[in-house]
């Protein structure tokens, strides 16, 4: 009864193929982490190692504040998105009602539809309504467009959810709120930090839909370093880049490690 | 009210009726379930065991009766309100919490101590002997090992009533009955009320105080293992549990101490008085108490052919066809002498062996049925 594990020997072609696609995905990214260390202002030719940008970009007041402008954008949005769309995906699932699976479906409208004309819609009902832009506006735009994925992902963690477990709690004294915070709330965290960092990713870079929506105290990164593009992108952009590329990184582990930890309990 | 105090009622269901969708799974049950006891509450799939057992735990409220714990009406009570604890057929454990968080769970709620939550949730633990798995997750264990986890979480809370849906109902045959001799060991050590649900007989049987046996949402019998056993009030309980014997016939003649039945197959006395001329009845005879012989038996017209043997360890059972066409069961000790197959024999047992069920009184009660839900129909459409 011996049962031989079959471990397949990587082909030379194979790991030279894998290099490439590697290579092809990262080498942008080598590039804006090389030449935020270049002494050269132009993103050309690499002259030699300062990290003299890495000073500079703090002193750029500009670029500064379209920093933090994503960021609090990036946050407020993303934690919106997390509530609103955990109690859509729970009242899906919970309660029966008339026309569900059209409201149901509806919900992946605003994932399939082009971004630009989501944008121009945005912007068209915000004036309509006398809104002018401001962060409000690039808030409740970017809630619209990540809040379907966190229902996406908190449903699909609910399919497979035993009704009779909330039942259990509830037989044992947890009134509505405890059985929600002590059983329902654990057992879907995983799908609800999987939908926050979907929500997170997709606000930290988005350009159409912020370049409608935001007002001109309001510039996120993505749209100030598309508006220097003509100019040329300055050095310090890439210093800035580079350190949210770490930034990025560290967050990303840190939720895989975080889910892995939810699931492997469960 | 007297009554109650004598026998002590802890769950009374009282003319209860549930409907789904205008359709009626549970109809006027009533119940008294007395301190202490283990009641058992079965029948076949689909009969409202589980939806009785959800009425009394909260979960489903019924369309119309009460419900009463220790004589409170708990019609408005939720389920974390009540002082009853369910044991679940899948287990329903926390997925995301360890076995001592899982027992502890009610206690906490209860916002007992926490030295005093570590205490019994230990002496729980060593109850349903998981020492030593305390910081086990539910994913990393057996299916016996969740129930008993299942179990300790819901008696740890010293329920006044514990109800259990088929607890053992996924579990192999082995453990089943290991654990059935543990569950109905505990009960007695707790002296806790237990509502079981089964549609398994012989658990029924072998673990109850008394029986509840239910059809289409109908109590057919209430009694004892051994009453429900050997005195079955209705051709359903004859005919579900263990096996039986069912046949047909009218009274032709009484006497003072006796009726004589007339069946399709033969004749037989029946010690038995209150029947009324040409009432249809019908005859229970378990295969044990069936016996044949190649002489003719007194009180007795009843003749078969002996069609089959079939050797089940220690016993035999023999098949009879009778002339229209009906089989009919007798089992008999392994070592007795068979009867060789084609034999024409004589049908008899032992008078008062047989139990006689009215199935006037049936008709009856379909009758009301019918009526009932008639009527349930019209007050619908009014409200
Ligand atoms: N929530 C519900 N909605 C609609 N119908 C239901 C619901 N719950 C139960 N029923 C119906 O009620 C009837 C009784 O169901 P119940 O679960 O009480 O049966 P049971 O006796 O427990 O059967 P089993 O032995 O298979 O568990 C069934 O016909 C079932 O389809
Ligand atoms: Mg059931």
């Amino acid at each position: 009864m011996e049962k031989r594990r079959k471990v397949r020997e990587f082909k030379p072609g194979s790991v030279f193929y894998a290099c490439l696609v590697y290579l092809f995905l990262y080498l942008p990214i080598f590039v804006v982490i090389a030449f935020s260390f270049n002494t050269s202002e132009m993103n050309i030719t690499f002259e030699g190692f300062t990290v003299e940008w890495y000073g500079r970009m703090f002193e750029n007041r500009q670029l500064m504040q379209s920093f933090v402008n994503t960021i609090i954008v990036a946050v407020a949005s993303t934690a919106l998105s997390v509530i609103i769309g955990t109690l859509c995906a729970l009242g899906l699932y919970k309660f029966e009602f008339k026309l569900k699976s059209m409201i149901s479906s509806s919900l992946y409208i605003p994932i399939v539809i082009p971004e630009l004309v989501f944008a121009i819609a945005l912007l068209i009902f915000f004036s309509s309504i006398h809104v002018s832009m401001s962060m409000v506006t690039l808030v409740i735009a970017h809630v619209t467009f990540s809040m379907p994925f966190v229902v996406i992902t908190v449903r699909a963690r609910l399919a497979g959810f035993d009704k009779s477990i909330e039942e259990a709690a509830r037989d044992l004294g947890a009134n509505e709120l405890r059985t929600f915070f002590r059983v329902t709330l654990p057992m879907i965290s995983p799908g609800v930090i999987s939908g926050g960092m979907l929500a997170l990713t997709m606000s930290l870079d988005d350009v159409v839909v912020s370049f409608f929506t935001a007002g001109p105290e309001s510039q996120t990164l993505p749209l100030k370093i598309l508006g220097m593009v003509r100019k040329g992108v300055s050095p310090d952009v890439n210093a800035l880049s580079t350190l949210m590329i770490l930034g990025t990184i560290v967050i990303l582990l840190t939720a895989t490690l975080i889910q892995g930890k939810l699931e492997k309990k469960m | 009210m007297s009554k109650t105090q004598e026998k002590d009622v802890i769950v009374r269901i009282a003319d209860v009726d549930k409907s789904f969708d205008g359709e009626r799974v549970v109809k006027k049950l009533n119940l008294d379930v007395e301190r202490g006891e283990f009641l058992t509450m079965l029948g076949p799939s689909g009969c409202g065991k589980t939806t009785t057992l959800r009425m009394i735990a909260g979960f489903e409220v019924p369309t119309s009766g009460q419900i009463f714990l220790e004589g409170e009406d708990v019609d408005d009570k939720k389920p974390n309100e009540r002082n009853v604890n369910t044991v679940f057929q899948n287990y329903a454990l926390f997925p995301h919490m360890n076995v001592f968080d899982n027992i502890a769970f009610g206690l906490v709620e209860k916002k007992v101590k926490k030295d005093e939550i570590r205490r019994r949730v230990e002496e729980m633990i060593r109850l349903v002997q998981l020492d030593g798995m305390e910081k086990r997750m539910p994913s990393q264990m057996s299916g016996g090992q969740k129930q008993r986890v299942a179990i300790a979480r819901a008696l740890v809370n010293r329920p006044k009533v514990l109800l259990l849906d088929e607890p053992l109902g996924a579990l192999d045959l082995k453990l089943r009955k290991q654990m059935q001799g543990e569950l109905k060991a505990l009960q007695r050590q707790l002296g806790i009320t237990f509502i079981y649900v089964t549609h398994d007989q012989e658990e029924a049987l072998t673990m109850s105080d008394r029986i509840a046996v239910m059809n289409r949402g109908r109590l057919e019998q209430v009694g004892t293992p051994e009453e429900v056993y050997n005195y079955p009030e209705t051709k359903f309980v004859a005919d579900f549990i263990g096996e039986s014997n069912i046949i047909e016939g009218y009274v032709e003649h009484m006497t003072e101490d006796s009726i004589e039945v007339t069946m399709e197959s033969g004749k037989a006395v029946i010690p038995e008085t209150g029947y009324r001329m040409e009432e249809m009845v019908y005859l229970c005879i378990r295969p044990e108490n069936l016996k044949i012989s190649t002489e003719q038996k007194e009180g007795f017209r009843f003749r078969g052919q002996v069609r089959e043997h079939i050797f089940i360890g220690s016993t035999n059972k023999t098949m009879i066809e009778m002339p229209n066409g009906q089989m009919l069961k007798s089992v008999t000790p392994a070592e007795d002498e068979l009867v060789p197959v084609g034999t024409t024999v004589n049908v008899y047992w032992n008078p008062g062996k047989a139990v006689v069920m009215r199935t006037k009184e049936e008709q009856i009660y379909n009758v009301i049925e019918q009526s009932v839900e008639i009527e349930g129909m019209r007050n619908d459409q009014i409200f």
